[in-house]
């Protein structure tokens, strides 16, 4: 074995470390001793690494993208756009393939967030406090563990097709075979297949929402769960009106967290089926015209379309902190 | 889910009448609730268990029928992790190399966000200043940037620099060896900002009011603020945040392959897992092991920091 | 005072950057820069000089145990140029190289498995042409036919380097003996060999196109097939270039032959299911039937020799091997095959020296002596390949009477040629009528 490639990188990483020790103590030292009246000043040096950092990792990008999506190839100039107006979103529009995507794309939206945000509340209110509660998070948090490349593994072995007279491979057909049905080719009919696409997500944002929910189940102050009991509830009124209200914050939190990551799946779509029999989604398509198909205007026309998604989102947060800020 | 009938008394619950400390935990506890609880387990938990079993049986076994077949005729061998740790390639050691690759990318990449997120959001939730809102706003949406179209501009910022009508105003990075590391801390740094600061901005806000004007009255500056009392209770927060980044970052092969570059000298573990079945996919089989050789890390970050999320955000502080 | 803060700041990050910069002046040292070119084993490259101590980055989309071959192949060359190779290997090539081409960090050479993504990275302005050396060493060792798929007007930009021959059809050779079956020689045998091989009981044909995101590939490679041999070289040449729609009745016609095989239900598919399960069985597993007496006939490029299971002994006297997909005519020999070029994204006089080298007669027969290998390089010598099928593609591509045709869809933009082409054709496969899928191909090439 040669490792004479590896004290180079754990120097690196020492030196990464240091750095960051380096940015935590001298901001924080800078900020104690220099006292500052105005306090736009000291929220601008607050901002400022992560302003920076935004400005160049995505603001500069996300403009570039707007201005990309009213472009196409230039055919005559390879590696060159030329305008195109609004040709890309008449074409997001009006292609049957796109539209479907589309639709797809608001399956998943529609799907993901509350399954998985469901199945994270239920199972952490029924695992709190219970006999060897971490063991049985870990098992709902695996998921979110394994990578993509993994996930994308797992599921094809589980949707495995093979004829009826064969060995199958795939457990839900084994199952369907044992209860006495015909094996199915689940990835091959919409609109179904989409929907046990939509599976694998649930099944890897469920940990998520889990851990998050049973935080906020933690912190919900004892007298008031005291209190709930001393009136007599039954559990069932005791989540209703009482867990659920004390951790809307944290739903919200988790909802609005997994839309976004739904909008912008990619990988399981590309491992599972590729995009094929109409399984599609926003993002997948997006990466597909802009890099592989080498048209970067269809491209950032998408990525538009998928910000103008979160655009309720967006707004629901403006109304959210208005109202935080008027009960402060 | 079905009505469950009222509380069975267990014994947790007379444990301390009035001690608000040991708080007194009451689930849905009955027979439904058990039930439904072990199914979601049991859904969550096959699909992983399927493949644990597979990553033990011979490659023909794994491509001739189903996992379960183990059990009535069981056939192990340890080849596949013997082939993905050791490699059938001529350079040994492979696979320890990009391990320490991941372990050097991921360290830095969830250090900056999290103190650079824990920065912001304060400034977002306790500072007055004109458009707070507005920037709150604006980051919270940045979130729907796909990475995938911030990769090309971000990578010609390191390789091109910054010029602006021919005037070069940052020079290129122009980084080698190692030093590519550095590029991939800048890049999950920046991806990383928006979902942080969402988060921990949610957290902040929610810290009592008079618990800042408290500090304030005594006279602490808002860094002495944020340093000794938001950020020791916020811990919690901090401690998912930082989950979550590095179960992304751990996980992560897009930014990786673009700011790493592909080979044993930079690039992470799953960078070589995804190239581990070959140039046409035949070697899947040894996927089966590689996975579960990638979560093992994952688990013990999991399982080491859950005490800091399981114990509350606010536990036994001065809410309310 | 809010200035001194900022100030301060800056100070900070300069320090960090110092930091980080000490780490780059102490590693970027010790490298030797002395070559090995006086020594005897060295002798065939004593004219690569004074490019010791330099590296060259390569990009590939080959990897794994594939990948550690091709390093073995050029380890001696490096070794004694004292050049240090810098080697990558990625699935998603193609993609990854326009971000990495787009961002200004391209490699300093990349094997291009697609001349059409070779021709429009040259057109861009991206690539380098190939050297002088380079040129002459392309031009002694590979045919014209081969060059001009590196030609962009009139400017050679790349040297083959491997390649595969796709015409083929796998069988058992057992199979065929125990059931006193002969290898077809013209298309109306393989169709009666077919029938013959369907009342059997047996469905003759099976096949498989889900290759994740590349799903669709392999039907993609028997509409080429057929359509070269049903239409002859000429249309397929004005196909790929589109001089003729992609909805020609000329097109169709040869989409409704391989229709007349492939979604045919006593035809396929042996072993695996109804047609359409070719649509999701991994085109790893297509042929594995054979094997198991399920299916008899598979027809799959040269490299499939590597996809068997554990154990199959691939030769005329194996369990597996392969014949010649049959043309119409019998006295006709059309060939579709593929194969990857090297273009250089940087012509400093290292990268040239590694470019000319790479097709050179003695790189290709370093690789080959490793296996799995085949290369239209004049200078192969047919010794070093070992492998039954490498040698019959090798004999097949130095044929003179072979008309050679390099796969269309790597030709096409790659909207079309990795994008609506295997999408179109997937869901030809899975129901979609050839009229549909013709029309919705030609709809969508780049205008």
């Amino acid at each position: 074995m040669d490792f004479s490639n590896e004290p180079p990188k754990l120097l690196e990483l020492l030196y990464g470390v240091i750095a960051f020790l380096a940015v935590v103590g001298v901001l924080l030292f800078v900020l104690d001793k220099l006292p500052m009246r105005k306090e736009r000043w000291i929220a601008l040096t607050f901002l400022f690494p992560a302003g920076a950092l935004l400005t160049i990792g995505l603001v500069i990008p996300a403009i570039r993208t707007f201005i990309l999506s009213f472009t196409k190839p230039d055919i005559a100039h390879p590696g060159t756009n030329k305008f195109a107006g609004f040709e890309n979103y008449i074409w997001m529009f009006t292609e049957p393939e796109s539209r479907h995507t589309l639709l797809n794309t608001l399956l998943w939206v529609l799907l993901v967030p509350t399954v998985s945000t469901a199945v994270g509340l239920i199972y952490s209110v029924l695992v709190d406090r219970s006999r060897g509660e971490a063991f049985a998070k870990s098992l709902i948090f695996m998921p979110m563990a394994i990578s993509f490349v993994g996930a994308g593994i797992i599921w094809k072995f589980i949707y495995e097709y093979r004829p009826e007279d064969e060995k199958q491979l795939g457990l839900l057909n084994q199952l369907v075979v044992w209860l006495g049905g015909t094996p199915q080719q689940w990835l091959l009919k919409g609109p179904w297949n989409t929907l046990f696409l939509i599976v694998v997500l649930i099944w890897i944002q469920a940990g998520f929402a889990m851990v998050v929910l049973s935080a906020a189940i933690k912190a919900i102050p004892a007298e008031i769960v005291e209190a709930a009991r001393l009136d007599g509830v039954t559990p069932w009124q005791m989540f209703w009106r009482v867990t659920v209200p004390s951790i809307r914050p944290a739903l919200i939190v988790v909802l609005v967290t997994i839309t976004i990551a739904t909008l912008k799946v990619f990988d399981i779509v590309r491992a599972m089926t590729g995009g094929n029999f109409g399984t599609s989604v926003l993002a997948y398509d997006m990466y597909n015209w802009a890099f592989p198909f080498d048209n970067t205007g269809r491209g950032s026309t998408l990525a538009v379309f998928l910000f103008l998604l979160v655009t309720p989102i967006v707004i629901y947060q403006i109304r959210n902190l208005r109202q935080q800020r008027e009960i402060r | 889910m079905t009505v469950v009938p009222p509380a069975v008394v267990t014994g947790e619950t007379e444990v301390a009448p009035g001690g608000v400390a040991k708080r007194v935990g009451k689930r849905l506890t009955s027979r439904t609730a058990t039930v439904v609880s072990i199914l979601i387990a049991l859904l969550w938990t096959v699909p992983t268990f399927g493949l644990f079993i597979s990553s033990f049986r011979p490659e023909n076994d794994i491509k001739g029928d189903g996992w379960w077949n183990f059990f009535t005729n069981p056939s192990f061998t340890l080849e596949n992790y013997q082939e993905v740790l050791f490699g059938t390639s001529n350079v040994n050691g492979r696979l320890a190399s990009y391990f320490i690759n991941s372990i050097v990318i991921t360290i830095p990449s969830v250090l900056f966000p999290v103190f650079f997120c824990s920065l912001a959001a304060y400034a977002l939730a306790w500072l007055n200043f004109k458009g707070r809102d507005w920037i709150y706003i604006g980051i919270f949406a940045l979130q729907i940037v796909p990475l995938q179209m911030a990769l090309v501009p971000l990578l010609s910022f390191f390789s091109r620099g910054v010029s602006l009508g021919g005037v070069t105003i940052l020079p290129a990075w122009d980084l080698q060896g190692p030093d590519k590391f550095i590029q991939v801390w800048f890049a999950h740094t920046c991806f990383a900002l928006p979902l942080g600061i969402f988060l921990l901005h949610n957290f902040m806000a929610d810290l009592p009011r008079d618990l800042i004007e408290a500090a304030k009255v005594d006279g602490a500056s808002h860094p002495k603020i944020f340093r000794s009392v938001v950020l020791p209770l916020i811990v919690p927060a901090l401690a998912s945040f930082a989950i979550f980044q590095f179960l992304w970052v751990w996980n992560d092969l897009l930014v990786a392959l673009i700011f790493a570059g592909g080979n044993q000298r930079t690039a992470p573990l799953t960078v070589r897992l995804a190239e581990m079945a070959g140039t046409r996919g035949n070697e899947w089989q040894r996927l089966t092991s590689g996975a579960f050789i990638s979560i093992v890390i994952p688990l013990i970050v999991f399982l080491s920091l859950q005490r800091y999320f399981v114990r509350g955000l606010l536990a036994g502080s001065v809410k309310g | 005072m809010a200035s001194a803060r900022r100030r301060s700041f800056v100070a900070l990050v300069a320090a960090a950057g110092l930091t980080l910069g000490g780490g780059l002046a102490a590693c970027s040292s010790g490298e030797k820069s002395s070559d090995n070119l006086d020594k005897p084993e060295c002798a065939a490259f004593k004219d690569y000089t004074g490019i010791a101590g330099k590296t060259v980055s390569v990009y590939t989309s080959i990897r794994d145990a594939e990948a550690d071959l091709l390093q073995q192949s050029w380890k001696q060359w490096a070794d004694c140029t004292g050049v240090k190779i810098d080697y990558e290997g990625n699935g998603d090539f193609e993609a990854q190289l326009q971000v990495r081409v787009q961002g200004g960090n391209a490699p300093d050479i990349a094997f291009i498995p697609q001349p059409g993504l070779l021709e429009k990275l040259a057109k861009a302005g991206n690539l380098k042409p190939a050297g002088d050396k380079t040129q002459t060493m392309a031009k002694q060792n590979y045919s014209a036919d081969w060059l001009k798929y590196a030609t962009v007007d009139g400017k050679l930009y790349g040297a083959p380097l491997g390649s595969n021959v796709k015409s083929f059809v796998w069988y058992s050779p057992k199979m065929f003996k125990d059931k006193g079956w002969t290898i077809p020689t013209s298309w109306d045998e393989l169709i009666s060999l077919s029938d013959k091989i369907a009342a059997t009981g047996i469905k003759p044909w099976c096949a498989g196109i889900e290759s994740g995101s590349a799903t669709g590939w392999p039907a993609t490679d028997w509409i080429e097939d057929v359509l070269l041999r049903d239409q002859g070289p000429d249309v397929y040449d004005q196909w790929v270039s589109h001089s003729i729609p992609f909805n020609d009745p000329k097109i169709a016609s040869a989409v409704d032959k391989v229709g007349s095989i492939l979604k045919n239900d006593k035809y396929v598919n042996g072993g695996l299911g109804g047609v359409k399960s070719i649509a999701t069985t991994s085109f790893q597993a297509g042929g594995t039937p054979i094997t198991q007496g399920k299916c008899a006939l598979h027809r799959q490029a040269s490299f499939y020799a590597n996809q068997w299971p554990q154990g199959t002994k691939v030769g005329e006297d194996g369990d597996v091997f392969a014949f010649y997909f049959p043309a119409v005519d019998p006295s006709k020999k059309p060939v579709l095959g593929a194969g990857e070029f090297t273009a250089v994204f940087d012509d400093r006089p290292e990268v040239q020296a590694f470019q000319t080298y790479l097709a050179s007669a003695d790189h290709a027969n370093s690789r080959a002596k490793l296996g799995n290998w085949v290369s239209a390089n004049k200078g192969l010598d047919i010794a070093n390949v070992a492998n039954p099928i490498d040698k019959k593609s090798v004999e097949i591509l130095k044929d003179s009477s072979t008309v050679f045709r390099f796969d269309g869809s790597d030709l096409m933009p790659a909207a079309v040629g990795a994008g609506s082409f295997w999408k179109g054709m997937t869901d030809w496969i899975n129901g979609k009528s050839t009229k549909d899928t013709l029309d919705y191909i030609e709809n969508s090439w780049p205008k």
